[in-house]
């Protein structure tokens, strides 16, 4: 690793950008200075709207249509690129500085093959036609994917999204850059699957002596990789420094603020008192044996249909949380709309405070309805835009029939105060609301029946980070004062942690471990779960801490 | 193994109240809602107020066309005869010497009443299909679908000519025609609509809140799923202009000495060489009608 | 992959099957008589008859016989290519037909390809042209193009180019100059339609993440709008192919009115004012079959543009 005295592969010198709108600009980056020497690794950190992706979209020279360098300088290899030619650009592009993108789902072209989207990277580079498919099946294979020269010929989406983010690093290291640009590295994927290929990532970088450029809103991952971090708040840099430093230290409000709201592991730590198992409170939902299966389309050969769950019995226990954790096809989407009556399952039933839901109609099911709610994960196609908040929230009241219209009115201010809304949001629309305003308006709906139980499917993973403090906080709250039970389903085992008294972990439709919620998280038993926990980003700079 | 955070942190005032994202207003209490923000968005667009105004003129024009001219658009003078476009005859005059804009106005009562009768007639049997086949499903939505796939194998003016063949001429039959020609597409669209619509987890929010499927459709997902339904409303009235246009252009509309505005390009095809306007004039303002629905369609559109 | 061929090619012919039925029940079903319907396109009226020869005319119709009947019978000729007689031209209509198709054929395809070439490169030019007024200029063309009426733009063009600047004929089947503007006049609209469609495609597609990955490779825009957005922008309009056609042939009904030339368009126009009923069903029944015909060929060409559709995913 070459230290400060050599020419920095990229330099950033009191960066402005804007975003034009109507007749104006509005300022995205407001004087950032950025550094970024060969071979070192920097994480830029900041919530929404605190202009990393904009800093590194100047960078590339790929600001959008409306966006403009209003002053400062971006210098890649002491070359003033700010202003430059779009033909100056495309030669640093790829070769100077490759870009990993964020989401692989959509980062490759659907209807070109893998072999051929890497060659382009490569011919740009500069190689010979007939060395170009040698050098595709080097760069896939360096980039650890299994079978390169058959994978080349295969489309996107004939892989699973790991393999796919590794064909994107694949193109991004066939440039033979001097700086690679990750963007968002940790948000689209399973956490096992993203440790092990930022690790696989990390490894290629050290060998070749690349430089890393990290945009991340998770201080976990900056913690983990980046030998320096910078903070960047509203456009502007807050902090930077070390990365041990910044965040053992930190000097500025913003970075505490992203730290303080980063749920971790042992922010609040399990809420399970240890009780013995007589003591524990009664049983409010019982699920008993459930197994579900889907139809696959017939594609030649091939199976038939999938267990999506499979026999899986968990026990809700009246004010207390059962977290359901997993990753994406482990079952714990369906156990959840099965236990809701949403779907029917093939086998077990579903007990609630005693009365049976499974083989119920829907028109039966109704007066039970009340006593339990949903709350779904996308606050921004959760809520009717037609509806009013006041509308939204007592909804229930009116297809239940269960309030008039001077008591929904009464329940309705009630309500808003509960999560924490000022009354005159009763008029607005879901338009207006920010995504977490939204959530809570959700949250509020689902309370206006007064229920006993709660369902929290993935509650707070579409929210910024900060405004996921906020509601969890709010739920666990609201548990407090009304004696709610909750199910709760998340992949994100930190959110896990703020709130389950009792921890189910779910594989491929099979629960794997459960238990109290302190055992499960201090001294796993299955392997699964360990490997769950130690993928949680923030690990490694704890424990070497 | 602790994520050691230094007690300073702990003690830092909470974090502000979320901050508004950027582009939405700030709040005040006379703030207009989103619909409101909406209509002030349209209006202020000059295209979208001038092909507005016009179109409702003309259709103003349709009802009452005494309003909009003095002549008589049955009255020949054969002294004036194929004179061109001038202060006394803004369109000039046709081959019986009847004042051609005086026959344009008029024209456009019969034209725009087919064309609206079409839409009528459009809608109510698509929004019908669209919405049963869409919302209900299963073997239903299969069959329907079928005969709707049928349907667009046979082009909207073909199948209106055979409907003519089996009714006869005249304003009514081309009416029922286009419109028969019309449903299909507008099934079509409805029915993607509230699939749409269906699938949205606000949907699924209401249905675990107890909602029945009637009140689901009522409440949810019709205001929903009507939006790209009018837009395309809005377009297909100035198709079904144009459809009629052509049908009585090619003789199958009201007979003379009615004005229907095909007609009157038909009309004057024999005298193009000499006085292209008769035919020239009534078309270019077909196609400015036209112009201004689609536009007024596609700005709805845009804005939303 | 043979099965999704066989499925599309059982698929088209149900539709066949089907636009005949649905033009069986317009065309015999609909008129409150249709006995007085065919008798007028003989220019015989109904009440002039006794009622012998009433009930003979029935026979000779085929109208004595309860629709199914009817309906079957009408099927299985059809299905022998047996079409029935012209009621005013006492021609066999397969034999009006063949004789008229060729030009309507030249004309339907050169048309088409015109709409194609046309609104390809207008839909590519606006979307990759940066320079604000000719981007909306480029958008807001396609709008006139549908607006317009097809015949009173073909009197238009017959009025400057051929009666003012004396380029080309303006009537008649003389030679591959009288083609042109009846060509032109036809392509128009479908090509305004096309461009419109692959326009707003190109603009969705050039907001897909993976179009950043092509240019952060180094790619330039050209090479980025050419090689990766057009194959994707493509699919969607790959779909409306089929109405195109349809649309075109469609046209011709008023274009070779418009431009006094023989063809099934003209013929068509003919037989609705004479409410020849066996002519019409005929032409109705052959714009069903060409629409099938394109469509099926569009369903056969997708999966290889497409790869998604058909491929089993292999996922591992």
């Amino acid at each position: 690793m070459t230290g400060p005295g050599s020419t920095p592969v990229v330099e950033v010198l009191d960066l402005h950008v804007g975003y034009r709108w109507h007749r104006t600009v509005r300022p995205a980056v407001q004087g950032v200075d950025l550094r970024i020497d060969p071979g070192e690794t920097v994480a830029v950190v900041g919530g929404s709207g605190s202009g990393k992706t904009t800093v590194a979209q100047t960078i590339l020279g790929l600001l959008p249509a409306a966006g403009v360098v209003t002053s400062g300088q971006v210098l890649v290899e002491g070359e003033d690129v700010t202003h430059a030619h779009d033909r100056v650009l495309r030669r640093i592009r790829g070769s100077v500085v490759g870009l990993v993108p964020q989401d692989p789902t959509v980062g490759l072209n659907p209807t070109q093959r893998i072999g051929a989207q890497v060659a382009e990277a490569v011919r740009h580079r500069g190689v010979r036609e007939r060395s170009v498919s040698a050098e595709v099946v080097e760069a896939l294979s360096a980039a650890g994917l299994p079978d390169p020269a058959q994978r080349a010929r295969q489309y996107p989406h004939e892989l699973s999204g790991g393999l796919r983010q590794r064909v994107l690093i694949a193109i991004a290291l066939a440039g033979d850059p001097k700086l690679i640009i990750a963007d968002e590295p940790t948000s689209a994927l399973d956490v096992t699957v993203q440790r092990r290929i930022l690790d696989h990532l990390e490894g290629l970088v050290a060998d070749r002596g690349i430089a890393l450029l990290m945009i991340t809103h998770d201080l976990g991952v900056a913690a983990d990789r980046a030998d320096r971090v910078v903070v960047l708040d509203q456009g502007q840099v807050a902090e930077t420094g070390p990365s041990r430093q910044v965040l053992e230290h930190p000097a500025a409000p913003a970075t505490r603020r992203l730290i303080d709201d980063a749920p971790n592991l042992t922010a609040v730590g399990p809420l399970d008192r240890g009780l013995e198992e007589a003591d524990q409170p009664p049983a409010l939902l019982r699920v008993e044996g459930i197994s579900k299966s889907f139809a696959l389309p017939r594609l030649g050969a091939g199976p038939r249909s999938v267990r999506a769950v499979d026999d899986v019995s968990l026990v809700a226990r009246r004010g207390q949380t059962l977290a359901l954790v997993g990753e994406s096809g482990s079952g714990k989407t369906t156990t959840l709309r099965v236990a809701l009556g949403l779907e029917a399952p093939d086998a077990g039933r579903v007990v609630f405070d005693g009365q049976e839901l499974t083989g119920r109609s829907f028109g039966r099911l109704r007066a039970l309805r009340a006593r339990f709610q949903l709350v779904q994960q996308n606050p921004y196609s959760a809520l009717d835009p037609r509806f009013t908040v006041a509308q939204c929230v007592t909804e229930p009241l009116v297809a239940l029939r269960l309030a008039d219209r001077a008591g929904r009115k009464r329940r309705a201010v009630e309500l808003l105060e509960q999560v924490g809304l000022p009354t005159p949001y009763l008029g607005r629309y879901p338009a207006e609301l920010s995504g977490g305003q939204r959530q809570r308006v959700a949250i509020a709906r689902a309370l206006s029946a007064h229920p006993d139980l709660v369902f929290l499917d993935e509650p707070v993973s579409a929210l910024d980070v900060s405004v996921q403090a906020q509601i969890l906080r709010l739920l666990g709250d609201l548990q407090t004062e009304l004696g709610l039970t909750y199910v709760l389903v998340s992949h994100d085992l930190a959110v896990v942690a703020q709130l389950a008294h009792h921890i189910a972990v779910m594989r491929d439709g099979a629960v794997v471990e459960q238990g109290p919620a302190s055992q499960v998280l201090r001294e796993p038993r299955a392997a699964y779960t360990r490997e769950l926990l130690d993928a949680v980003p923030g690990r490694r700079h704890a424990s070497a801490g | 193994m602790t994520l050691d955070v230094s007690p300073l942190a702990r003690v830092a005032p909470p974090a502000a109240p979320e901050a508004v994202p950027a582009g939405l207003l700030t709040f005040g209490e006379d703030e207009p809602s989103p619909r409101g923000q909406r209509l002030r968005a349209l209006l202020r667009r000059p295209g979208f107020v001038l092909a507005l105004a016009f179109v409702v003129l003309v259709i103003v024009s349709a009802l009452v066309p005494r309003f909009f001219t003095t002549y008589d658009p049955y009255a020949t003078a054969p002294a004036a005869r194929l004179t061109p476009p001038g202060a006394a005859h803004w369109f000039g005059t046709d081959e019986l010497g009847r004042d051609l804009y005086t026959r344009v106005v008029f024209g456009s009562t019969l034209t725009i009443e087919a064309a609206l009768s079409a839409i009528v007639i459009a809608l109510v049997a698509g929004l019908t299909l669209g919405v049963v086949s869409g919302f209900f499903g299963g073997w239903l939505d299969a069959v329907l679908m079928r005969v709707v796939d049928v349907s667009l194998a046979v082009p909207g003016l073909l199948m209106a000519l055979a409907v003519v063949t089996a009714l006869g001429f005249g304003t009514l039959p081309v009416a029922i025609a286009v419109g028969i020609g019309i449903v299909p597409g507008f099934a079509r669209t409805t029915r993607a609509e509230v699939l749409r619509v269906k699938t949205l987890p606000y949907i699924e929010a209401a249905r675990a809140g107890g909602a029945t499927r009637r009140r689901i459709l009522l409440r949810h997902v019709l205001p929903n799923a009507w939006g790209p339904v009018a837009v395309l409303a809005v377009l297909d009235f100035g198709v079904a202009i144009l459809s009629v246009a052509a049908l009585s252009f090619l003789g199958f509309g009201a007979a003379p000495p009615a004005a229907e505005w095909g007609t009157l390009i038909a009309r004057g095809r024999d005298y193009l060489v000499t006085a292209p306007w008769v035919s020239l004039l009534p078309g270019l303002f077909v196609g400015l009608v036209v112009l201004s629905l689609n536009h007024v369609a596609r700005t709805l559109e845009e804005v939303r | 992959m043979l099965r999704y061929v066989i499925g599309r090619v059982a698929q088209a012919l149900v539709v066949l099957w089907a636009a005949y039925t649905v033009t069986f029940v317009v065309l015999y079903l609909l008129p409150s008589d249709p006995l007085a319907l065919m008798l007028a396109a003989n220019n015989v009226q109904l009440d002039s008859l006794s009622p012998d020869q009433i009930a003979a005319a029935r026979a000779r119709f085929g109208l004595d016989q309860p629709v199914h009947l009817q309906y079957l019978h009408l099927l299985v000729r059809a299905l022998h290519g047996d079409l029935g007689t012209s009621l005013a031209s006492h021609e066999p209509v397969r034999q009006l037909l063949a004789s008229r198709l060729p030009p309507t054929l030249v004309l339907s395809l050169v048309a088409v390809v015109l709409a194609l070439v046309g609104g390809v490169v207008l839909a590519f030019l606006a979307a990759y042209v940066q320079w604000r007024p000719a981007t909306l200029l480029l958008t807001r063309l396609p709008s006139l193009g549908v607006s317009l009426p097809t015949f009173w733009v073909g009197l238009l063009l017959i009025q400057v180019f051929a009666f003012t600047l004396h380029w080309v004929p303006a009537t008649g089947n003389l030679g591959w100059r009288s083609d042109v503007l009846p060509a032109v006049t036809l392509a128009i609209p479908t090509s305004a339609s096309l461009a419109q469609v692959l326009t707003r495609s190109l603009r969705d597609t050039l907001h897909e993440p993976y179009i950043t990955t092509a240019r952060a490779k180094g790619l330039s825009r050209f090479q980025v709008q050419l090689r990766h957005a057009s194959r994707n922008a493509a699919l969607p309009t790959l779909t409306i192919l089929g109405l195109l056609v349809g649309a075109t042939v469609t046209g011709t009904v008023t274009v070779e009115t418009v431009f006094s030339r023989t063809g099934i368009g003209r013929l068509a126009a003919e037989s609705v004012l004479g409410q020849d009923v066996p002519v019409v069903q005929g032409i109705v029944v052959l714009t069903a079959v060409a629409f099938v015909l394109v469509n099926l060929v569009v369903d056969l060409i997708y999966p290889l543009i497409d790869p998604r559709v058909v491929h089993a995913p292999k996922v591992v």
